[in-house]
């Protein structure tokens, strides 16, 4: 398997000083190349497991292998888009994409191979423009030029289209199908959104909260464009929101306790 | 009305009220001479140069002060930011420094290097230095983490994370620091020059007046008045709003 992730778990420090467990005992095989989303409500440790995986995180027990590697530490072979570009606003969008590049080859090649993942995601027009002149869509469009230029095995995406506006993301939902079969890459996509994982992924982890455990693996195989299998699409959503349903019921539950209890 | 035009038309008739209370001797010339007298003490100090070399002498000591200044002010910004124990220590000890006004070091100093261009450089040091420290201290906490983490998953740390990404991503703090820097400095130039000798500004304003020329005195006001307006305004608060439009921080 390309992704291993083993007896993982993850607790927090809450503001009493005690442990909370936000992930328990995650186990999840990924193979090389496979779209996987992952979907659970807000909070329940999506952006946390991703974080692990890219290195930025360190679990409390268990081990995530990516490519028959340990993850100890962040690395090139792990690319990463946050909800928000976390592109550089000083630097414009040629520079920002041959950030990561920089050490590893010639100017020359850099800049060939950032003209080359421009074009992937059809910028090619603004090398030169600087972030603040550009779009959210566009903005994301440069982060992911950017994780992608860098070569990564696995790409991550954290709710990378939670910001954009309906319009934005559908076009972006169809530029990242198209990647997605260009470059083979694997990737881990966390979303709270139902449809978009169905759209987008081979397999979908649905999540539950408090603590974040794994409640089902599903596989879709609904055929490329989904756009025309909406019946499909339609019946897998209801399947995924009856099993969300009882995991948003806890959460409600949880905060009238809590309110009741204040 | 632009503002521009707004302003000229203001200081046009602030000048011509003053001018026309002159003339009626609502006040005496000893007192408050009128623009006129101004503006022909400074057309003298500008033709026999006194202005000139003052202004060049004024400059010298600001622009080696200020340097220094916010190299000392960024390096203990830095430090402040990047160690806990030195904030906890030196950066109280900087926050009491910032609140003294510069000048009052001006007795030690001039023990130490005695009555001079060091003494004068020294005082404004002191003026620039901290307010850059806490600056700089600031823009390094506030980089967003989103920043760093970017910045990580792309194999930078250590070093390169701070100069390729830390350091540019605090730019609008260190421009902010700067501009104050200047703002400080300037004003501790001019009361240290006040108390020294010259040449200088500062210097010549006191002469002037233990020479009872007023019309100079109100001259040399001015020309300070306006050199700090326009470096604030035209330089300073220029960059300032452009570095902000392009860090997305006015949105
Ligand atoms: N650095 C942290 N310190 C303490 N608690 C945290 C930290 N980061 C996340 N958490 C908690 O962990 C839980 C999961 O967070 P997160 O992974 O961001 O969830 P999701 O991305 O699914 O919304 C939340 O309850 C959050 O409050
Ligand atoms: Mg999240």
């Amino acid at each position: 398997m390309f992704i291993q992730i083993k007896d993982l778990n993850k607790q927090y420090l809450n503001k009493e000083n005690l442990p909370v467990d936000v992930l328990k005992d995650i186990d999840l095989d990924i193979g090389k190349g496979e779209f996987v989303s992952i979907l659970g409500p807000s909070g329940c440790g999506k952006s946390t497991l991703l974080s692990m995986v890219a290195g930025l995180v360190q679990a409390t027990s268990g081990e995530i292998i990516v490519d028959n590697k340990k993850v100890t530490k962040p690395g090139k072979d792990r690319g990463m888009v946050f909800q928000q570009a976390a592109i550089f606003p000083w630097m414009n969008v040629l520079e920002n994409v041959m950030f990561p590049l920089r050490k590893e080859m010639s100017k020359k090649e850099a800049k060939l191979r950032v003209k080359e993942h421009l074009k992937m995601v059809q910028l090619s027009n603004y090398a030169s423009h600087y972030p603040h002149e550009l779009s959210g869509g566009m903005q994301q469009r440069v982060a992911i030029a950017r994780a992608l230029a860098m070569d990564p095995g696995v790409l991550l995406m954290d709710e990378p289209f939670g910001a954009l506006d309906e319009q934005t993301r559908t076009r972006l939902h169809d530029q990242l199908e198209q990647i997605w079969i260009e470059t083979k890459k694997t990737i881990l996509f966390v979303t709270h959104s139902i449809s978009e994982s169905i759209k987008l992924s081979d397999r979908i982890i649905v999540m539950g909260t408090r603590p974040g455990t794994v409640l089902a693996d599903i596989h879709v195989d609904l055929p490329r464009p989904r756009g025309e299998h909406k019946e499909g699409m339609l019946k897998l959503e209801e399947r995924i929101m009856g099993l969300l349903k009882k995991e948003i019921d806890k959460v409600v539950d949880e905060e009238l306790a809590y309110e009741t209890s204040n | 009305m632009k503002p521009a035009i707004k302003r000229i038309l203001f200081f046009v008739i602030v000048i011509g009220l003053w001018q026309l209370g002159s003339k009626a001797g609502l006040w005496s010339e000893i007192l408050l001479p009128s623009p006129v007298s101004v503006f022909e003490a400074l057309v003298t100090g500008i033709q026999d140069k006194t202005l000139i070399y003052d202004l060049i002498a004024s400059f010298k000591r600001l622009i080696v002060g200020l340097a220094i200044a916010l190299a000392i002010g960024t390096s203990l910004g830095i430090l402040l930011a990047k160690s806990k124990t030195a904030d906890d220590t030196i950066g109280s000890l900087v926050l009491a420094f910032q609140s003294v006004p510069s000048i009052v070091w001006l007795p030690l100093a001039i023990m130490w290097f005695g009555l001079g261009e060091s003494a004068i450089i020294f005082v404004v040091i002191l003026g620039g230095t901290f307010v850059m420290t806490l600056n700089v201290r600031v823009g390094i906490k506030n980089v967003s983490p989103l920043y760093i983490k970017a910045a990580r998953t792309m194999g930078s740390s250590g070093l390169d994370l701070f100069i390729k990404v830390i350091l540019p991503a605090s730019v609008p703090y260190l421009v902010t620091g700067s501009r104050l820097a200047w703002a400080f400095a300037w004003r501790a130039l001019m009361a240290g020059e006040l108390l020294s000798t010259g040449p200088g500004l500062g210097y010549t304003l006191r002469y002037a007046s233990d020479f009872g020329n007023m019309s100079l005195v109100i001259g040399v006001m001015v020309i300070i008045g306006v050199i700090g307006a326009v470096v604030d305004q035209l330089i300073f608060q220029r960059i300032e709003k452009s570095v902000i439009r392009r860090w997305g921080l006015d949105s």
